[in-house]
């Protein structure tokens, strides 16, 4: 069993997985971050590789993507920050980026410092269904790293069959048909979708992503899904003056009470 | 088949479609439907009598006499720019509308270099009535203001891309932020043969005009349907796709791409996406693009908005990698040459893009009976304050 197929063995409610970018508000902050946001009781990490053309993001992470690109943030260096990281994280770790890095890194080298430094899956929102199974499944699958794919409410039941069949983590539900970004409240549509996808009984939980910034909209996910998956709100509370510390503890207290 | 996609929309190891799930319903509908719509009889007589009717087309073939004498060979000029509109980006953009009626969308955005595609979708809207948001670079916006405002006077909104270096590659990543904002009633009117399959195909189907009428006007011209030489810029790659495409099978004739190489291929300031690019995902498609050891797209410089882009169609790369065509580049200086040689012998103002094909014609040994065409892609009119900076030096 990996990981993140035990986090959901132990828990099936209100998981709180939180997105943030490398490199981001400093070069190294990176581990830091990584052992606050444990130590403050998040469930899953997703360390996002700053990409200098992120198609699918909103203002707040393309913000984060350009400092973190500025600070000198590569996939190198962010493997060789994560050297140790299993001497003190034991939580589920997964990084999130765009394909484009991680192939001019090498697909296999890429799996092969992910299974070496401890990550246990990989969210490459440009990275479809088909290119993925045509290419490079059979590479994750050598060296046990998960790749989670998502689906959105345009996404048609059949599709989503298929994508379940294919995943052994979890199902990233996009939470509405939008780049990333914050959100107060979901509409009833929104609430329909989560209730559409609920009843469909799939084999792997879900997490919704985009959207999610307070305990409101939090809680709402949590009635119908696993958990929530917050990036934006995250990267705000990381900007704010005040220590990492102190910024850490606050945001997760905004999400989780 | 060498020359076409496959079945997963690939051009030999380049194209695919690289795009966020987002997405995925969208690119599908296309894909399902592209074909079957622009082959239908209804749909092929609209297209046909809309380029006659509305662009003007036949565009002429015009036998350049004072520049065949300069480089002693026959050249002709394929005018794009006396197109409605000013350049060859009306064809997709009258077939791409009709395409989006045929599906059925109320709403059609688009990403602009040089201004010319997106007034070219600002005016299929207005004529079609329907609502346009066009996204450029806020560098371009500054140096394309004709073009601005023309946008604004045909009904489109005009929005200002903000991100990187604030010009093609932004206002495309903008575009498709939208799309994944608005999936359901809008339609990308994409203005080049890149981004994810089917726009490469779809584009170069649309463009593949240009070249069709090459033919028969050589062959009334000339006798003879085949040219010598092809030659045309590469931005994302349409008008040269256009003007190659009827020729690819005919491996007699030499097809010359041009690239910008801004202020020179090796000064760190350039658009040669094919001279230093590597392979990689760039707007869905794996092609050749301008990066850093690291997968980060490196921001292109060109004089022209139209060239100024980090990657190249996929077609284009795969055409480049198997050795179909041979891929030369210009730099702004030779292509501000070009644009006042042509003026000064033929009458013909050209776009600044364009002036980076004909700024191939010294790089070229022609014989005396060679018959070379240059695709005029388009008019300098956009490109006026340019070349007014640059009088005192060129003429
Ligand atoms: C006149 C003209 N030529 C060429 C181009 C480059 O595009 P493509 O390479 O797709 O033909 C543009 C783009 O804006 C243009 O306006």
């Amino acid at each position: 069993m990996n990981r993140i197929q035990q986090l959901f063995t132990q828990k099936q409610s209100n998981i709180l997985s939180v997105y943030f970018t490398a490199g981001f508000p400093e070069l190294n902050s990176t581990v830091r971050i990584i052992k606050l946001l444990q130590e403050h009781g998040v469930d899953m990490i997703e360390i996002g590789m700053p990409f200098s053309d992120p198609l699918a993001d909103g203002n707040v992470i393309q913000h984060s993507s350009t400092v973190a690109l500025r600070n000198g943030m590569t996939v190198s260096l962010l493997f060789s920050q994560l050297e140790n990281i299993r001497k003190t994280v034991t939580i589920p770790l997964l990084l999130m980026g765009y394909i484009n890095p991680v192939l001019q890194y090498g697909v296999e080298k890429f799996c092969e410092s992910c299974k070496h430094v401890g990550i246990d899956g990989v969210i490459l929102p440009d990275l479809p269904l088909h290119e993925y199974i045509k290419d490079y499944k059979h590479i994750f699958d050598a060296y046990g790293i998960q790749n989670i794919l998502l689906i959105s409410p345009q996404t048609e039941e059949q599709r989503i069959r298929m994508i379940d069949e294919h995943t052994n983590a979890f199902i990233y539900m996009v939470s509405s048909s939008s780049t990333t970004g914050t959100k107060s409240q979901f509409s009833d549509e929104q609430i329909q979708y989560f209730k559409r996808i609920q009843s469909m009984q799939l084999q792997n939980p879900l997490l919704v992503g985009f959207g999610i910034s307070n305990t409101e909209t939090f809680k709402q996910v949590c009635l119908y899904t696993h958990g929530a998956i917050v990036g934006s709100a995250c990267i705000k509370a990381l900007e704010k003056e005040g220590t990492l510390e102190q910024n850490i503890s606050e945001f997760v207290a905004s999400i989780k009470e | 088949m060498k020359y076409t996609i496959d079945e997963h929309g690939y051009y030999g190891k380049f194209g695919g479609a690289y795009i966020p799930e987002l997405l995925y319903p969208n690119i599908k509908e296309l894909e399902d439907n592209y074909i079957r719509i622009i082959e239908s009889e209804s749909f092929k007589s609209e297209f046909k009598e809309l380029l006659k009717d509305y662009v003007g087309r036949p565009s002429p073939l015009t036998y350049a006499k004072r520049l065949s004498e300069k480089y002693n060979t026959h050249i002709y000029l394929k005018r794009e720019d006396v197109n409605h509109t000013g350049s060859h980006k009306i064809n997709n953009t009258i077939g791409q509308i009709l395409l989006a009626k045929a599906l059925g969308k109320k709403r059609i955005i688009a990403e602009t270099g040089a201004g010319q595609h997106g007034v070219a979708t600002a005016t299929v809207c207005a004529l079609m009535g329907m609502q346009c948001t066009v996204h450029m670079g806020e560098t371009d916006v500054k140096r394309q203001m004709p073009n601005v405002l023309r946008m604004k006077m045909l009904g489109a909104t005009v929005v200002p891309a903000m991100s990187g270096n604030r010009t093609l590659k932004d206002a495309g990543n903008e575009a498709f932020r939208d799309w994944i904002n608005n999936p359901t009633e809008t339609h990308y009117l994409l203005g080049s043969v890149v981004g994810p399959h089917p726009y490469p195909d779809m584009v170069a189907r649309f463009q593949a005009v240009i070249s069709e009428e090459i033919q028969w006007q050589l062959q009334e011209k000339t006798g003879n349907t085949l040219p010598n030489y092809v030659i045309a810029c590469i931005g994302g790659g349409s008008n040269a796709m256009g003007a190659f495409y009827h020729f690819l099978e005919h491996e007699s004739v030499q097809l010359i791409a041009v690239e910008a190489a801004g202020l020179g291929v090796n000064s760190g300031e350039t658009a040669a996406s094919i001279a230093k690019g590597s392979i990689g995902v760039i707007q869905g498609a794996k092609t050749m693009l301008m990066q850093t050891n690291d997968g980060q797209i490196i921001e292109p410089y060109s004089i022209s908005a139209g060239l100024d882009y980090p990657g190249i169609g996929p077609a284009h790369a795969h055409f480049h990698d198997i050795g179909r065509t041979t891929v030369l580049n210009a730099t702004d200086h030779e292509a501000l040459q070009a644009a006042f040689e042509l003026t000064r012998l033929e009458g013909i103002i050209p776009a600044i893009e364009s002036a980076h094909a004909l700024a191939a014609l010294p790089k070229i040994q022609f014989t005396k009976n060679d018959i070379v065409v240059v695709n005029i892609s388009g008019r300098g009119d956009k490109d006026m304050d340019t070349y007014i900076a640059n009088m005192d030096t060129y003429c």
